[in-house]
Order: structure tokens, then C-alpha cells, then sequence
């Protein structure tokens, strides 16, 4: 039981940095129907921004954070505009395609750019430890929760509360009455792109420090899993995003701890193909049906 | 001067011309109602005149100034609101969020709050359900819905694309006389539909577009006294 309530903390942890970057996977989709596969790069820019600032610059935790998430939001904004933007009316598949080329411009500039080695994140959290009761807790990993809430929270007020929010809500549904209702389009779009973009940079340097290691190319596999869990969640809902992150990264610290290392990528795979089967639409996706 | 004026507008989907060079006013005050079948540009009509269309020649000149190249923001800001065709509400929003939608490019919080209670009066349904879901809306609520939601925007010109689509007769009924309400409260009208019969009825002028040309103008009574018109859209 103890082992298992250590893993659930282990779990929710790792899950917590998938869901802030499944997150910008549903935003993303949910306003221009596009897959970003160059969101799990966004991520990695993340954790090497926090890595320059603390490393070079001083920085310490807060400061490195609010500077990932400020530098990846407005590449966030400029790739959209640069590489999406003129494609938003082309087929699918041009823009998805695109995705995947701006995600090796990303991982091969950063190589370039920072080397290709494995980068060692400077401590900037306590490592201390509490036991509670059976459990081991990191200072880490209370970070990495806390801020995760806080930011989801966070979030989900800017999109219920704020007029912008309403605007990104409303553009998700009908482009064209959206624009008739006076709202411009392309700035919402772009804000969009920014808020994903900024928790992305977040999870970037969460992970750097859960972890301790980054590298360019770190961003492919967490990009993958967390687009599952957000297909897991319903690809397109905010709340989806949030459950299937932490429900991948909790499957995910399971199978390694009852199982084996092995199956730690295997496992979600296999979520992706169960949830593809029996429910397509993730577990919070919207069946859409029409009124006339 | 007409408040709205349109001057040989020409519109192309690619190689074809929807809008062959359309003349039309609209007079402060007034209700004017386009009709025609289903294909004679009377949609693409009034997405042009939006600013959603991309327009190949001609010009719109509102209030006295060109819209032409304008952006519907733009347009919006000026004063001229539409309710699409088919409705669509935003579904996902509830139908206070959707009304709010359409005040987005205004700021006086307070006049905002007046014109809900305004919206609510006119439309007591909406007030009903204005925590609900817009999606779980009747056909005929989210008429309504879509036009509180331009009201919203205090339109000086308000277009009205298709109102009566797919609603039951005692519906149409209703909606038009809401239609005639608001514009007796001082909100000018441009009215598309293909239900020709109401949509003379309560006409000041309408004109009649056929494949992308306007082939009869006239005031209302005078459009459904004519026998062509009878034949062609009022079954006789």
C-alpha cells in the first residue's frame, strides 16, 4: 500500500508536467483544428531558456520560469504566424506537415545552436524530502504540483472569465460569426498560441528540474505522450487535457514500478489504441450534434 | 442620403460571378427586404457587405463613408451588425455568453448592462435560459438568441440573413414581428429571405435578385401586387 501511495505522488508528479503540455495540444487544436507537433519542441526551448538564465545569467527558480514562459510564448506567437498561418485555409495535412517540419528546425537549431550532449540542470529547488506517514514527498515535487494547479486554475479563468477567453471559445466554434460579432480572429489565435506556448515553457523547466538533464531532442518522446493524453481526454477540451495528463503519467509510473521500465512508452501506446477503440472521442470530447 | 449604398458590386467565387453588378440603398429607418431563389447571390450579398466576402469591384458606402475595403471589425464598429444565416450561435457558450459576444467591441459596461435588460424584454425566453448551454436552445430560441446577440451590438443598420429558415409558421410569425419591432425602436433593416410573402409584408422596399443581378425593385405592396412575383415566389 505504501509503495503504491509513493507511486501515485510519483505519478501525478510526471503527470502534471504532461498535462500543462497536453494542454496547449487541446488549445491549439481546439481553435484551428491543427495537431502542433512542434509543441513538445516549445517544451524543450522551455527547459533550455530556464537552463541559460539560471546557468548564465544568475537566475534563480521564479525569475527562470516567468523567462521560459514569456520567450516560448512569443515563439509561440511568431511560429504560428510565420509557418501556420498562411496554410489556415489549406487541407489538414499541409499544415500538420508543416508542424512537423517547424519541430526539426526547432530540435536541430537548438543542437546547433547548444550542442547535442545532455545539459545537467543546476539545483534551483531544494531537494529536501518530507515523510508523511508511509510517503516520501521532494520539495520538487510539491513545486511542480502546486504550480501546475495554480496554473490550470489559472487558465481555466482566463477561459470561463475574461472576454478574451470568451473570444477564444467563440472563434473555436465558428470562425466567421465570431468575426462578425467584431472579433479579430487572428489576434485570438495568437493569444491562443501564447498561452500554450508559456505553459509548455513551464513544463520545460519542471521537467529539467524533476529530472535534472535536457537535451535538444527531449521534447519528441513527452510530445508524443502528451498529445496522447490529450486525445485521452478529448482532444479540444481544456479539463480533458488535464485529467488524461495525469492519468498517463500516473499509468506510466505504475507500469514502471509493478512492471517493468520496459513497458513505460509501451503502456501509453496502448492507452492510445484502447481509447481509439472503444471511446474515439476521448473521455471529455464533444460528440457534435446539430440543432436545426 | 441612403444610409447604406451599394454600387455595382461585383463578386466572384473563383472564376464565377455571384454578384454581377448590384445596386441597392437602404434608407434610414427603413425595413428592405431582398428576396430571391435559393443561388442568386442573396447571401454572398450580405457577407460582402460584412466584410467576411472579398469583393472584386464596385463600393459600399455606409453612413458616408466606404466599407469597402473595411474588415468586419471595422464594419461592426460603424454600426452594421448581421445575424447569419442558419443562426450560428456558439454553441459551448451559455446564452448570456452569447449575448455578451455580441457587445465584444464595446466598453461602456453600463450601457451594455441596459441593452441585456432591453434583449431580455424583447426576447423573455432568453432570459429564461440564460445559464443554459446556447446548443440546448430550440430552433426558433436561437433565432432569437442570434439576433439578441447582434442587438448587442446597438446596430444602427442591423442585416437579417434568412430569420424564418427551418422555424414552424407560428415561429416565422413571431420572429417577424420582432423584426418590426426593432426596427420601429430605431434599428434600420436589411432583410434576406426566401419566405417572400412575409418578408414583403412587412417591407418598406425590397428587390428581387436573380442570379446575381437585382431584376425588380420596388416598395413592398407594389412587389407583391405584381404578377410576376406572385407567379415566380408567392405560389400564385
Amino acid at each position: 500500500m505504501s509503495q503504491f501511495l509513493q507511486q501515485m505522488i510519483n505519478g501525478l508528479s510526471l503527470g502534471s508536467i504532461y498535462a500543462l503540455i497536453a494542454l496547449g495540444y487541446t488549445m491549439v487544436y481546439g481553435i484551428i483544428k491543427l495537431i502542433n507537433f512542434a509543441h513538445g519542441d516549445i517544451y524543450m526551448l522551455g527547459a533550455y531558456v530556464a537552463f541559460i538564465t539560471t546557468t548564465y545569467f544568475g537566475f534563480s527558480f521564479f525569475p527562470a520560469m516567468i523567462a521560459s514562459m514569456v520567450v516560448c510564448g512569443i515563439l509561440g506567437v511568431i511560429i504560428e504566424r510565420i509557418a501556420y498561418k498562411p496554410l489556415r485555409h489549406a487541407t489538414r495535412i499541409a499544415a500538420l506537415i508543416t508542424a512537423i517540419g517547424v519541430s526539426y528546425v526547432l530540435e536541430y537549431t537548438t543542437q546547433y545552436v547548444m550542442g547535442s550532449e545532455v545539459k545537467t540542470y543546476p539545483t534551483l529547488l531544494s531537494s529536501a524530502t518530507f515523510t508523511l506517514g508511509p510517503v516520501t514527498v521532494s520539495m520538487q515535487q510539491i513545486y511542480i504540483f502546486a504550480i501546475t494547479i495554480f496554473l490550470m486554475i489559472a487558465l481555466q479563468l482566463i477561459i470561463k472569465k475574461t472576454k478574451m477567453g470568451r473570444a477564444m471559445r467563440a472563434v473555436s466554434v465558428d470562425e466567421d460569426a465570431a468575426k462578425l460579432m467584431g472579433i479579430n480572429v487572428d489576434t485570438t489565435i495568437s493569444f491562443t498560441f501564447l498561452l500554450g506556448s508559456s505553459l509548455a515553457g513551464v513544463a520545460g523547466i519542471l521537467v529539467g528540474i524533476y529530472y535534472n538533464s535536457i537535451d535538444p531532442l527531449m521534447g519528441m518522446v513527452p510530445g508524443l505522450k502528451a498529445f496522447i493524453a490529450a486525445v485521452f481526454g478529448g482532444i479540444g477540451s481544456v479539463p480533458g487535457a488535464m485529467i488524461g495528463g495525469l492519468f498517463i503519467g500516473i499509468a506510466e509510473t505504475m507500469v514502471v514500478a509493478y512492471g517493468s521500465s520496459l513497458y513505460r512508452d509501451a503502456i501509453v501506446y496502448l492507452i492510445l489504441i484502447l481509447i481509439l477503440i472503444i471511446k474515439p472521442d476521448g473521455l471529455l470530447g464533444k460528440n457534435q450534434r446539430e440543432k436545426v | 442620403m441612403a444610409m447604406l449604398e451599394v454600387k455595382d458590386l461585383h463578386v466572384h467565387y473563383g472564376v464565377i460571378e455571384a454578384l454581377k453588378g448590384i445596386d441597392l440603398e437602404v434608407n434610414e429607418g427603413e425595413i428592405v427586404s431582398l428576396i430571391g431563389a435559393n443561388g442568386a447571390g442573396k447571401t454572398t450579398m450580405l457577407q460582402s457587405i460584412s466584410g467576411i466576402k472579398k469583393k472584386t469591384s464596385g463600393d459600399i458606402v455606409f453612413m458616408g463613408e466606404s466599407i469597402f475595403k473595411k474588415n468586419p471589425k471595422a464594419i461592426v464598429m460603424q454600426g452594421l451588425t448581421q445575424v447569419p444565416e442558419g443562426r450560428r450561435i456558439f454553441t459551448g457558450l451559455s446564452v448570456y455568453e452569447n449575448l455578451l459576444m455580441g457587445a465584444f467591441l464595446r466598453k461602456d459596461k453600463k450601457g451594455i448592462q441596459e441593452d441585456l435588460e432591453k434583449v431580455y424584454k424583447q426576447f423573455p425566453i432568453l432570459k429564461e435560459r440564460v445559464d443554459q448551454d446556447a446548443s440546448t436552445l430550440s430552433g426558433g430560441e436561437q433565432q432569437m438568441l442570434a439576433m439578441g446577440r447582434a442587438l448587442m451590438a446597438k446596430p444602427k443598420l442591423l442585416l437579417l440573413d434568412e430569420p424564418s429558415m427551418g422555424l414552424a409558421p407560428i415561429l416565422v410569425k413571431e420572429i417577424f414581428s420582432i423584426i418590426q419591432e426593432i426596427n420601429q425602436q430605431g434599428t434600420t433593416v436589411l432583410l434576406v429571405e426566401q419566405n417572400a410573402k412575409m418578408a414583403l409584408s412587412i417591407a418598406h422596399r425590397a428587390y428581387v435578385m436573380e442570379t446575381g443581378k437585382v431584376v425588380l425593385s420596388g416598395t413592398g405592396e407594389e412587389l407583391a401586387a405584381s404578377p410576376d412575383i406572385q407567379k415566380a415566389y408567392l405560389g400564385g
